[in-house]
């Protein structure tokens, strides 16, 4: 088999066993690359230089007789909202074409301590506001399963890499769904990790409350492995959790005997697609016979989050893109007559029409005589919702839903109604909100041979038991050994 | 001078804080420097940077907020105040909205010329500076200007007074009270010429009586108490004119034309800020703890007022001269370097308030700057005390320890000016003086016993003031009597 | 509709955004449909409800006052549209 189709652990038994080389890694997903990203682009820049340089060393380290640890050798692909020393870091927008940022983000820091290897920054909706990756000011990814279909978004790019083998993990950013959405359409795996477990220093805000790096990979060990890495504590982040970081392989394998899932019924309602809900069912029943129980609970306020959440996260990115000014970095506008006016054109030239509208909608939210009304109003919801999480993880270990309403919908379907596009986060939005990790992993193919996303929502700090039940359904039903037919 | 009307002054006094690191990142926190020397991609706003909160520009605002009498809040976080400026690199300040750090505090003043009094404070805020914008010539004028972010990011603390103070001398009395307590607690240096403390002046005037203030106008960034006296003479007049003649005040920011002696209205059009003040969602909460509370408020020296009492009450130094020289941290060290090698305070706080004083003002340096040790002040009473040099010598002693930093031993050694008290030397010098003025001599044998101030002045001068007066004196009475 | 042209204008200006006559009527029914949409959150009683700025219960992040290296000016100014004298360079700032 072809070395980009394989795992990062698949891959790593390879290299410590002199099998392959990192270079031969790098060089055969390169390949992928060349032969499909121009039908599927999920890359806005690609560095194959620093890539090789960095296999040699990994190779210069195995040669002599160093450890190298899981993620060494292992192509990377990065979202483009995560800063770079000296890799442009565009965000998918023209006002960032050209910025070349000098530090690195602390979750890139930490990928290339563990000896990954960056293939290069992946495509995302611009400032990850999208469901679809069309926002993209760079240009438009396909969904690998089928050309003319989005592969989701915002990290459309990451997701889409790794469903068309053009990278074995990336990492994305997770607001309002931006991974597990991507990662069911795509049909791979992806976990928005708790807020506060990865560090977001030098992650590009969007709505810095809600914002959360986490993994897309192929397999649940892969997403396990790769959190090994980038959770824990990081001092340049003062949202950042203190908390021990496990070893999240150990919970694979564990048994779900016992158990206890809930399954919210508000995560089923009319709006979910009928091959959807019954390939979520179907997953539901494979676990019961795995020995979990379950029982249906209502979250109440789940119908209150998606208001709540385009309160909250366009104010807050209307404060965070302010810093888009033409002054320090980026675009500045050639037109302009002034300050004020230069001000008023750069970001009119650099921003795209999802992210203009989000900043209008925030600067309104937040305006005086409107504050209390919506942002505070959205910010006091938000405790409901969290409260709902709450409660039912007194009583279960995980919850299970749909990641998305449908399976992967054509590009240009829903660009022009901004509204129907919120709609389709309905099922991962309220789990930003409450800060709870949540994994996205594929559950089957609709009757389009689509891939359909099964959502496992686990307790604040829980990952473990997430893994341990989206490994225990992997291993008995193997949907992540469905390819697209590229 | 406002017949019928009464001024009422706000004030918003920032002080930057004194610590090594600005706020929010690890940058040195130092006035000048090369411009964009002292930046990282933290404080330059750079996408993806964080803010981590500097724990001593913490320790610094409760300590300001207790030496200021406030309530310490128990839970205190951030807000963002938005607005674009090419002077703010995230185009929001973190700032401190609805929870500051201190609330409810107060002041006692002594306004020249006005009874004692309280100010109110009603808040003290944590937030962030800004850069610098260099232009060539004023803004107004400018065709682009050049941005320096290095001061981003310096500490700042906001006090913001309640409508107590009514007059330029209470306003004046306030500023120096608040730079003289922030200067005692070693929070921040206070220095208005490097902007290190600024003060946003709100002007409103009412008719005597009302229970209702006027409308008010701002004069943003003062750093000169001058500048602020003096605008505070000409602002309520102005008002009070357009009042009288039938308009309306415009609520909004002047500018004070020091040149002119005038306020104006910003040429710009002033339009409403709306800051959309929100929680910032990059810093966590901070509880201050009573433990916490207690430790700074041992690291807290005594204040210029206690201070003020102890030598009043002490050490018998007039209420007035313990005022002035308590009010600067380091003169009143300095006074109580010199008292713990003399015991006579009274004559060493004469010494400061007189000549000291005289010549820093002469010189304009501050205390730090002075050449001599407060031993060499206490060596030079001594020297007079023993009869070794006159005052009038001491004088000169001083002027020379002043701006030589030499010691007054050294000094009277070097020069020669050891008062002359040997009798015999002193009847020479006297016979000599008496023969060179035999017409003086003759008017005092005549019934003018005057002459004899003109007759030990001459001997005075012959000795270049040397001789002891006492024995001067007592030989020349001796001699024409005899 | 619950936002007008003139609304748009203002909010525009407050974002430094600068938008045309088609963009103000598009912006003030897409707007207003959202804000609709967000209308059904009244229908929750919050009187006694505590806002969540933060999921996390974290407090008191400190960082030590120490001073760490600062950017070389010639990387702090890399990325500047226009840059003179070791300063970032921006057009008249009053008009």
């Amino acid at each position: 088999m072809e070395l980009y189709r394989l795992t990062a652990h698949e891959l790593h038994k390879k290299l410590v066993n002199e099998e392959v080389s990192a270079e031969e890694i790098v060089e055969s997903v390169y390949g992928r690359i060349d032969e499909v990203e121009d039908k599927v682009n999920s890359y806005i820049t690609l560095t194959k230089e620093e890539a090789l340089k960095k296999a040699k060393e990994v190779d210069e380290k195995i040669a002599n007789g160093e450890k190298v640890g899981p993620l060494a050798g292992i192509p990377i692909a990065i979202k483009d909202n995560m800063s770079t020393k000296g890799v442009r870091t565009t965000c998918a927008s023209k006002i960032l074409h050209n910025y070349k940022p000098p530090y690195n983000a602390t979750t890139v820091e930490k990928l290339f301590d563990a000896d990954a290897v960056m293939v290069g920054k992946a495509n995302m909706d611009e400032f990850a506001m999208g469901s679809s990756t069309e926002n993209s000011g760079m240009k438009t990814t396909t969904n690998p399963w089928d050309l003319d279909r989005v592969p989701g978004g915002s990290s459309g790019g990451s997701a889409a890499a790794v469903a068309a083998d053009e990278a074995i993990i990336s990492f994305g950013s997770d607001t309002g769904g931006s991974i597990r959405q991507p990662a069911a359409l795509c049909g791979v795996v992806g976990l928005k990790p708790t807020y506060g477990l990865v560090s977001r220093f030098g992650l590009v805000a969007f709505a810095s409350s809600l914002d959360q790096i986490g993994p897309f990979s192929k397999d649940i060990r892969d997403c396990a492995l790769a959190m090994n890495y980038v959770a824990g504590h990081d001092k340049m982040d003062s949202t950042s959790a203190q908390v021990e970081v496990p070893d999240y392989t150990k919970a694979l394998g564990k048994d779900i005997k016992g158990m206890k899932i809930g399954v919210p019924s508000e995560y089923f309602g009319d709006g979910i697609d009928k091959e959807v809900k019954d390939a979520v069912w179907k997953a539901i029943n494979k676990l019961e016979e795995l020995g979990a129980e379950y029982e249906e609970v209502s979250l109440p306020h789940t119908d209150y989050a998606l208001s709540a959440y385009y309160l909250i996260a366009p104010a807050e990115a209307s404060s965070n893109l302010a810093r888009y000014d033409g002054v320090r970095y980026g675009h500045r506008s050639e037109e302009a007559n002034g300050l004020v006016d230069m001000y008023k054109k750069t970001r009119r030239e650099g921003f795209g029409d999802e992210v203009k509208r989000r900043v209008m909608l925030g600067t309104y939210a937040l305006s005086s005589g409107y504050y209390d009304a919506y942002y505070k109003k959205a910010q006091k919801v938000r405790t409901l919702v969290k409260q709902d999480f709450e409660r039912a993880f007194e009583e279960y270990d995980v919850l299970i839903s749909p990641v998305t309403p449908t399976t992967a919908f054509k590009i240009g379907d829903k660009s022009n109604d901004p509204l129907q596009m919120y709609l389709s986060d309905i099922c991962t939005i309220p789990i930003n909100l409450a800060g709870i990790p949540a994994l996205s992993m594929p559950c089957g193919l609709d009757s389009k041979g689509l891939p359909i996303g099964l959502q496992i929502m686990g307790n604040h700090f829980e990952e473990e038991k997430i893994f341990q039940v989206a490994y225990a359904f992997e291993q008995e039903t193997k949907h992540h050994k469905e390819k697209p037919s590229l | 001078m406002l017949d019928g009307y009464e001024m009422t002054v706000g004030l918003e006094i920032h002080a930057q804080l004194d610590t090594n690191t600005k706020i929010f990142c690890s940058c040195k926190n130092e006035f000048g420097g090369e411009p964009n020397t002292h930046t990282c991609p933290i404080c330059l706003g750079l996408p993806g940077t964080l803010p981590v909160l500097n724990e001593k520009a913490v320790d610094y605002i409760i300590k300001a907020g207790l030496a200021l009498n406030c309530e310490i809040a128990t839970f205190s976080k951030f807000d963002r105040k938005n607005y674009f400026y090419a002077d703010l690199p995230k185009a929001y300040q973190i700032s401190q909205f609805d929870l500051p750090f201190c609330e409810d505090g107060e002041v006692k003043i002594n306004p020249e010329g006005e009874e004692e009094m309280i100010v109110g404070i009603t808040r003290i805020h944590l937030e962030e500076d800004a850069g610098k914008l260099n232009h060539d010539g004023d803004i107004s004028n400018a065709n682009s200007s050049l941005v320096d972010y290095n001061r981003v990011g310096t500490p700042l603390i906001e006090i913001v007074s309640e409508p107590d103070i009514h007059s330029p001398a209470q306003a004046i009395a306030y500023l120096k009270k608040i730079r003289s307590i922030l200067e005692y607690i070693g929070v921040s240096d206070c220095d208005m010429s490097q902007g290190s403390m600024r003060a946003d002046v709100n002007i409103s005037i009412a008719p005597v009586g009302s229970d209702k203030l006027g409308t008010r106008t701002e004069l943003k960034n003062m750093n000169s108490f001058k500048a602020i006296e003096k605008a505070l003479y000409y602002e309520p007049k102005r008002q009070k004119k357009v009042l009288e003649s039938g308009g309306e005040i415009v609520q909004g920011t002047m500018t004070w034309d020091d040149e002119a002696g005038k306020t104006r209205a910003m040429r710009s059009k002033e339009e409403a800020h709306d800051y959309r003040y929100f929680p910032e969602p990059d810093l966590v909460p901070v509880v201050v703890d009573d433990q916490w509370v207690a430790k700074i408020k041992e690291e807290i020296p005594e204040l210029p007022d206690t201070r003020q009492k102890r030598y009043v009450e002490e050490l018998g130094i007039p209420e007035y001269d313990a005022g002035v020289i308590t009010a600067d941290r380091q003169m009143a060290d300095f006074f109580e370097g010199v008292v713990s090698d003399y015991d006579n305070a009274k004559a060493v706080s004469n010494w400061m308030m007189g000549d000291f004083l005289r010549l820093l003002n002469e010189e304009d340096i501050t205390i730090s700057e002075v050449k001599f040790e407060p031993k060499d002040l206490a060596q030079m009473l001594k020297l007079m005390d023993d009869g070794i040099i006159s005052s009038k010598i001491a004088k000169t002693v001083f002027e020379e320890m002043f701006a030589t930093g030499k010691t007054p031993d050294t000094i009277v050694e070097e020069k020669g000016l050891k008062q002359i008290s040997d009798s015999s030397e002193l009847e020479n010098i006297v016979s000599k003086v008496l023969e060179e003025n035999q017409s003086a001599v003759d008017d005092y044998n005549s019934g003018n016993k005057n002459v004899i101030g003109f007759l030990v002045g001459q001997t005075m001068k012959a000795t270049r003031g040397k001789a002891n007066p006492g024995m001067v004196n007592k030989i020349l009475r001796e001699k024409l009597e005899g | 509709m619950k936002i007008d042209k003139e609304t748009v204008e203002k909010v525009a200006h407050l974002a430094r955004l600068e938008v045309n006559e088609e963009e103000k009527d598009t912006f003030a029914h897409q707007l207003s449909d959202i804000l609709d949409h967000a209308e059904k959150l009244n229908e929750l009683d919050t009187d006694d409800v505590e806002p969540t700025a933060h999921v996390l219960p974290i407090k008191n992040v400190f960082r030590e006052d120490k001073v760490e290296d600062s950017l070389d000016r010639e990387l702090a100014l890399s990325n500047a549209p226009d840059k003179d004298k070791g300063m970032f360079k921006v057009p008249k700032i009053v008009e």
